[in-house]
């Protein structure tokens, strides 16, 4: 809905300034925008959805399992956003400057807004949940904090971070899903993880916590205090626990819910939503997430830590069969390390295309000779327990591997096993995927840096190891310039192409599927985990 | 009368047998019939029963269902036989040793018994198979463990008719060993319930195998039918051949091994089947 200009005016994080103009260019549509565009917003009605599974807890920060992200996402707000070329744009701070030595960041928060309890939402409510609150509790947003020197608040509606050193993707850690502001005056000096207030969120979003009936449904009411005039254009959301999918299938065609997000609707039921005529599919607003699966290659193990045999592995692959035949057009073929919805994503490196004849030659030329049976080596595949997709996935890979000679045995396992033994390298491959938040500094050089080969689910499992990758991403986390970092990362993707670590599969996307009278749903980098203030329901 | 004349003689198991030596035949026939792993990707998915070279149409990655059943019937019978030998040697042993040893062994024995009885069958095997992850292996030795107390009871009960008769008697003056005794003189006169028993279980064990399967604890190398249903089950809407004719399959053969057992119960005790109705089980 950004026209070009204001796309420009909003561009790149790498910006010196971005000055109060950008104030006026939100993300979100303005009324008069709106009203020109013949669907004025219309005040009124309680959207029903699902939530699967239950969150355990709505508190940001404490829980951030994707079904408290989006639930929660409604009742707090983080001081930005991102759009869905990730680009920062405002929600708590109106406005934000860097300084030219990229070290300062000032943040001007929108002023008249208020807690859920009445109290004013100041500075230092910004600097709490920073400093202490996410410092504390969030694991993946200390990492990126703890390069904060120092954090002040000069005036009650001014933050200001020094940095230790120029951090260039910094503003992407703001949105409300790494980073939530949580009220001082509950939680200050109080065990965070255990304070009884987490079972009354609190919080400055379009949406206040009312009910929660465990395994049945949360009820959210209208913020009538809410810092945007006339928002939100809703009077509640209700959100439904059905554990069952084809329940929830069911629950989305006869119309008891009017959206479903993420996991809710499995993939091959996607196509009979996509011709129901008053239903709209909508498979973007991941982008900030950009979830990428691969296979998981043990990079220590025999034959496997040959970049000739995994990059046969990846020849074998038709990833546009399993896009079209396993997701059935719910996400797309990857292309390799970093998602093409990522920062810095570069089009031009491309890994090994679906090809068996060239894997075979690869092979032959490893001096792996097919025996009687046409094996020329055997392979485990520890299946992932997600569901069952992902078995059909397992069951095409050993079919896909089998055409060129790679015998691979299934081995299953439970959700608890499956993270256990990814986490002890007990594995020889495995399918993983993991989201990459948007840069490829706080997502994607996780999974290849030597430094990070850990005992640690979701870190290097695969145990590659290459000093040039190494120095890459080091240097692209600490270059202060945009263009800097993405020489860098161009030719880190390329080096670890060459590679082939690992063979990426999908870039994932999950379908939020909503009543088209259901307007604005997905409007940011992060979709269905936006504030949802400016979501209406036309007659 | 000889038993194959009564048996002959009950139509429900002669139509039992013959189902059976089809589905045999078919499972003995499968490499022949469908010289390709069942897993293999032959063609366009979600093809309906009889359209592009699909018997029974395709799966939702282009397999064949057909082949799917035909290379199933070996795995379903694999593990409901040696599951039911395996079932079957626990049993039988504990059931020798409490019926004919009596005293505190016989109390030991029957307490342990009845220990493994008052667990939900089922859901003891869903555990075991999730334990040690689901293999062929461990499957066939989850069933085993949740199926023998019941050969366990039938055989004490037989033994400890069987005990006190004059032959065993005689047997036991003649100086023979207690072990012998058993093995020879006792165990061949309580064949019958126990080749009864044995049928019912292998059809037992099919249907165990289909729901660990179904629920996604089978082997995920090994093509069975409730494997087949549980992944057609999600797409039932689009594709009904995935999930009904390997549960045709199933059903069929579960009933054909009923009849059978129920056919060798009447030719076997011939005063029972004048009173129709009472199976030994």
């Amino acid at each position: 809905m950004m026209t070009e200009a204001r796309k420009a005016a909003t561009s790149a994080l790498g910006r010196r300034t971005l000055l109060a103009a950008s104030a006026a260019a939100p993300a979100l549509m303005t009324l008069g925008e709106a009203r020109a565009q013949g669907v004025a917003p219309r005040r009124g009605g309680v959207l029903n959805t699902i939530i699967t599974p239950e969150p355990p807890v709505l508190i940001l920060g404490v829980n951030n399992q994707g079904p408290t992200l989006i639930v929660a996402s409604k009742i707090y707000q983080g001081l930005l956003t991102v759009t869905p070329s990730l680009d920062p744009a405002p929600d708590l701070a109106k406005s934000w400057t860097r300084s030219d030595d990229g070290l300062t960041y000032t943040f001007a928060l929108q002023e008249g807004v208020k807690w859920h309890d009445g109290r004013d939402f100041t500075s230092e409510d910004v600097i709490f949940s920073i400093m202490k609150f996410h410092m504390e509790v969030n694991p993946r947003a200390r990492a990126i904090l703890q390069r904060i020197d120092k954090a002040e608040a000069p005036d009650a509606h001014t933050v200001r971070f020094t940095l230790k050193a120029p951090f260039e993707p910094f503003l992407l850690i703001f949105d409300v899903t790494a980073c939530a502001m949580v009220p001082k005056h509950i939680y200050d000096g109080t065990d965070f993880r255990n304070n009884p207030a987490n079972a009354t969120p609190i919080g400055t979003g379009p949406f206040k916590f009312a009910e929660w009936q465990r395994g049945n449904f949360i009820r959210m009411v209208r913020n009538e205090q809410y810092w945007k005039p006339n928002q939100p254009y809703l009077d509640g959301i209700t959100w439904r626990i059905v554990p069952d999918s084809q329940s929830r299938a069911l629950a989305l065609q006869t119309g008891q819910v009017q959206m479903t997000t993420s996991n809710d609707i499995e993939p091959f039921d996607v196509p009979r939503f996509q011709q129901q005529p008053n239903l709209t599919v909508a498979l973007n607003g991941w982008e900030y997430f950009s979830p990428l699966s691969w296979i998981e290659i043990n990079n220590r193990l025999d034959n496997l830590k040959d970049p000739r045999f995994r990059r046969a592995m990846a020849h074998a692959v038709d990833r546009n069969f399993i896009a079209q035949r396993l997701w059935f057009g719910v996400g797309k073929p990857a292309t390799g390390p970093i998602a093409s919805t990522t920062r810095f994503h570069d089009p031009s490196v491309q890994m090994p295309a679906f090809n068996p004849r060239e894997a075979n030659a690869i092979l032959d030329g490893m001096g792996l000779r097919p025996n009687a049976q046409g094996v020329r080596a055997s392979i485990k595949l520890m299946q992932i327990p997600y569901g069952e997709v992902w078995n059909r996935l397992s069951e095409y890979l050993r079919q896909a591997m089998r055409q060129v000679g790679i015998e691979v045995t299934l081995e299953s396992t439970d959700v608890a096993g499956w993270v256990r033994r990814l986490a002890a390298w007990e594995f020889e491959t495995t399918i993983n995927f993991v989201y990459q938040w948007g840069d490829p500094t706080l997502g994607v050089e996780r999974t290849y840096v030597t430094s990070n080969i850990q005992k640690v689910a979701f870190t290097n499992t695969a145990g590659y190891s290459n000093p040039e990758v190494d120095r890459l991403f080091e240097a692209a986390r600490n270059a202060a310039q945009a263009e800097e970092r993405r020489r860098l990362f161009s030719e880190a993707q390329k080096k670890i192409v060459e590679d082939m670590p690992l063979v990426w599969l999908m870039e994932l996307a999950f379908p939020t599927i909503h009543d088209k009278r259901l307007n604005n749903v997905i409007r940011t980098g992060t979709g269905v985990h936006a504030s949802f203030d400016d979501v209406f329901l036309s007659a | 009368m000889s038993f194959w004349r009564r048996f002959a003689r009950n139509l429900g198991a002669m139509v039992g047998l013959a189902i059976l030596a089809l589905v045999a035949l078919m499972a003995v026939l499968a490499p022949v019939l469908f010289p390709f792993s069942p897993w293999e990707m032959r063609g366009i998915p979600f093809m309906p029963p009889g359209e592009a070279g699909f018997l029974l149409g395709s799966d939702s990655l282009g397999r064949d269902v057909a082949a799917g059943i035909a290379h199933g019937a070996l795995v379903s019978f694999l593990v409901g036989g040696v599951s039911t030998v395996a079932a079957l040697l626990l049993g039988v042993t504990l059931g020798a040793l409490a019926g004919y040893a009596g005293g505190w062994v016989d109390d030991a024995i029957m307490r342990f018994t009845e220990f493994f009885q008052t667990i939900p069958s089922f859901v003891l095997a869903v555990v075991l198979v999730a334990i040690f992850t689901p293999s062929i292996a461990s499957i066939v030795v989850s069933i085993a463990i949740v199926s023998w107390p019941p050969v366990t009871r039938v055989v004490r009960a037989e033994f400890l008719s069987l005990r006190s008769r004059e032959f065993v008697q005689a047997a036991e003056v003649l100086g023979r060993g207690r072990i012998a005794i058993m093995v020879t003189e006792i165990l061949p006169n309580a064949l019958s319930p126990i080749i009864v028993l044995a049928s019912l279980m292998v059809a037992t064990a099919i249907l165990l195998e289909s729901s660990l399967s179904f629920l996604g604890l089978g082997d995920p190398n090994l093509m069975s039918w409730g494997f087949m249903i549980g992944s057609g089950r999600s797409v039932i809407r689009i594709a009904w051949w995935m999930s009904v004719f390997p549960g045709i399959a199933i059903f069929l053969t579960v009933l054909a091994l009923n009849l059978v057992g129920e056919g060798l119960n009447d030719a076997l005790n011939p005063r029972l089947a004048r009173r129709r109705g009472i199976v030994v089980t």
